[in-house]
């Protein structure tokens, strides 16, 4: 990114959160991008909420996006705001007694959703757990690093993003930059996110990630094919979260996620929960499937099962 | 980009929502999966491949599996380049010409070679049926005995299904995760752990 570009983004933030705290002061604050701004500046400080934007805008911006991208990393990127397919719900499976706790799911979700490769960003993460304690995660161990893998008397369990239904990180969001799809993706406006991190908090699996520095991602390892909600080049001071690697999975035919495809053991299995012959809805009514802190009523869309 | 743009005056927007939707998928995809050696396999696939619709109703659990090329090492097939040149030996041995590195590990002692390989063809399989399969069919070799983790795999619920959840998908045939020999799904060396956290943020 240029100096220039930097700042831009910058100016950008900063307004965007002085409006916001005016407003929750009450104060007649007016902040506004300084009158040296470029047009681009202006023009993503007075973008629309994703979901108001009428199909002129959001084409627009999605131009805007791609120019900026296609300059600053110096190839031809795309971004996509491609909608929810009707009559699909996603659902995820995770097959604990065959995870080996190998980690390849986690590094093909960073090449996959352009995630920041320094300072290092994980969606994924995958924990160690003791047989003789079974799904506690109070014995949950991350850091584990052992010549190999599966080792004796452990079981594996990746966490990421569990999609819920009743999803407490989308009710606290003092600024609707974060919602439910109507396939019951959760997403982020990047755009929109001021970067308080209540959902991070209220978020039962710590599944969301707060980019603290501007992420970084070498020009040549960046997936060019993104999508507006999901693997498109993040800001600094956003928060970014899983989304069933949306840039694949929402086009006809969709591609699975990257995590399952990379699995050797092929304990990932994703699908259309409303589709009776998909896999999922067979794992559903086959196996023995939980979900994680079921207690809480989150109703999870990430099914776990022996 | 240009010409893209120059469209953003004239045509409607849902006609360039398409376009951009097309661009993404005239690219081709590449698929990528670890075989049992740790292999990393990548497929290519062109833009065509990928233009089906998803429909619910139609979309049957299909009757054959699509399957990608069998898990061979490398100059190993076709097996008759050797053995149409020999007369089959069927004898419980030690092989100490070809083949030295193959120890069954596979509910030994009940089995030999021969009980799974066609001793007329190299180059397929036998079921106990004495029907002849080829190897890109090695699962219903499997099934005979581990019905139960054929049932599950043909659902796509054990063994791994590539491809598009919403279209057109490969079975990775339990050859590429087991190997019928020594079939004990082989430890791998795991990625690195995440950095702490001390060390990301400043
Ligand atoms: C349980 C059934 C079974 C038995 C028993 C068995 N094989 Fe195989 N073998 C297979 C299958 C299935 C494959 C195909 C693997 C693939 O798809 O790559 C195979 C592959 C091979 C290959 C090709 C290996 C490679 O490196 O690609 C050779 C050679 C072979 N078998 C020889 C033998 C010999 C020699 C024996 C006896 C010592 C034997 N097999 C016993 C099922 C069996
Ligand atoms: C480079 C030549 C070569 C190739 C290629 C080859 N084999 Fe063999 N194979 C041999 C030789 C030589 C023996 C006998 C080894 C011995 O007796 O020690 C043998 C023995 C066997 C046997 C033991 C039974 C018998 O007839 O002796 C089986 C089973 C077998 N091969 C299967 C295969 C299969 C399956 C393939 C292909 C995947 C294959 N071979 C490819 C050379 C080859
Ligand atoms: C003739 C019957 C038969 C056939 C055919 C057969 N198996 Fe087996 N397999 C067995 C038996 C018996 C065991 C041992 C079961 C046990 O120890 O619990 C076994 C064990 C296994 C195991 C478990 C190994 C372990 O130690 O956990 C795997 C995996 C396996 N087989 C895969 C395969 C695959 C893949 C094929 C096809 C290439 C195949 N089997 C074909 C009979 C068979
Ligand atoms: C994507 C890789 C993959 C494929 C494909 C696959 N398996 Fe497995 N299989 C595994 C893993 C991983 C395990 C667990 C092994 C372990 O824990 O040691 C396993 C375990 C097994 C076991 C041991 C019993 C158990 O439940 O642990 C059998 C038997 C087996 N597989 C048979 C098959 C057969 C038959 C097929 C083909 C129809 C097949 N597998 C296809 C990965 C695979």
């Amino acid at each position: 990114m240029s100096d220039e570009q930097q700042k831009e983004t910058r100016v950008f933030k900063q307004t965007r959160r002085k409006v916001l705290k005016g407003l929750a002061a009450g104060a007649a604050v007016l902040a506004v991008p300084t009158p040296q701004a470029s047009a681009s500046v202006w023009e993503a400080f007075f973008q629309k909420h994703f979901r108001e934007m009428s199909k002129d805008e959001l084409v627009r911006v999605l131009a805007r996006l791609e120019k900026t991208y296609s300059r600053q990393y110096g190839k031809e990127v795309t971004v996509s705001a491609t909608p929810p397919i009707e009559g699909v719900r996603f659902g995820y499976g995770l097959d604990l007694s065959r995870c080996i706790g190998c980690r390849r799911c986690v590094y093909g979700c960073v090449e996959e959703n352009n995630l920041s490769r320094e300072p290092q960003l994980h969606l994924i993460r995958v924990v160690r757990l003791q047989k003789e304690k079974g799904v506690d995660l109070d014995y949950a161990e991350h850091y584990y690093n052992p010549e190999l893998v599966p080792e004796p008397g452990y079981f594996y369990m990746p966490i990421s993003c569990q999609q819920c239904e009743n999803s407490p990180c989308t009710k606290v969001c003092p600024v609707q930059a974060t919602w439910k799809e109507k396939d019951g993706i959760v997403v982020v406006d990047y755009n929109w996110c001021i970067g308080c991190r209540y959902c991070m908090a209220s978020c039962p699996y710590g599944a969301r990630r707060f980019n603290w520095r501007r992420p970084q991602i070498p020009a040549e390892n960046l997936n060019p094919t993104t999508h507006y909600l999901g693997n498109r080049p993040r800001p600094v001071g956003v928060v970014e979260k899983c989304t069933f690697c949306i840039q694949r999975t929402r086009e006809q035919p969709g591609r699975y996620p990257a995590c399952q495809e990379v699995c050797p053991v092929g304990a990932r299995k994703f699908g259309n929960l409303l589709d009776p012959k998909s896999e999922m809805r067979a794992l559903i009514e086959n196996k023995r499937v939980f979900i994680l802190k079921e207690d809480l009523n989150t109703r999870p869309k990430f099914y776990y099962f022996f | 980009m240009n010409g893209r743009r120059l469209l953003l005056t004239s045509a409607g927007a849902i006609a360039i929502v398409a376009l951009l939707v097309s661009i993404a998928l005239a690219q081709g995809m590449r698929e990528k999966f670890f075989d049992r050696d740790g292999r990393l396999v990548v497929i290519e696939r062109s833009a065509a491949e990928q233009l089906r619709t998803y429909d619910i109703r139609s979309s049957k659990a299909p009757e054959t599996f699509p399957v990608p090329p069998p898990p061979f090492s490398e100059g190993i097939f076709p097996c008759s380049d050797c053995h149409a040149h020999m007369s089959p030996d069927q004898r419980p041995r030690v092989l100490t010409e070809e083949h030295t590195d193959i120890v069954l590990n596979h509910a030994e002692g009940q089995r030999w070679c021969l009980d799974c390989h066609n001793t007329d063809d190299r180059d397929t399989l036998r079921l106990v049926s004495g029907e002849i399969i080829p190897f890109s069919e090695s699962y219903r070799l499997c099934g005979q005995c581990h019905g139960d983790k054929f049932r599950e795999w043909r659902e796509g619920l054990h063994g791994k299904r590539t491809g598009y959840w919403n279209g057109d998908k490969e079975y990775l045939l339990c050859a590429h995760c087991h190997n019928p020999h020594d079939p004990n799904f082989k430890p791998m060396k795991p990625m690195p752990p995440p950095v702490r956290p001390g060390e990301t943020r400043r």
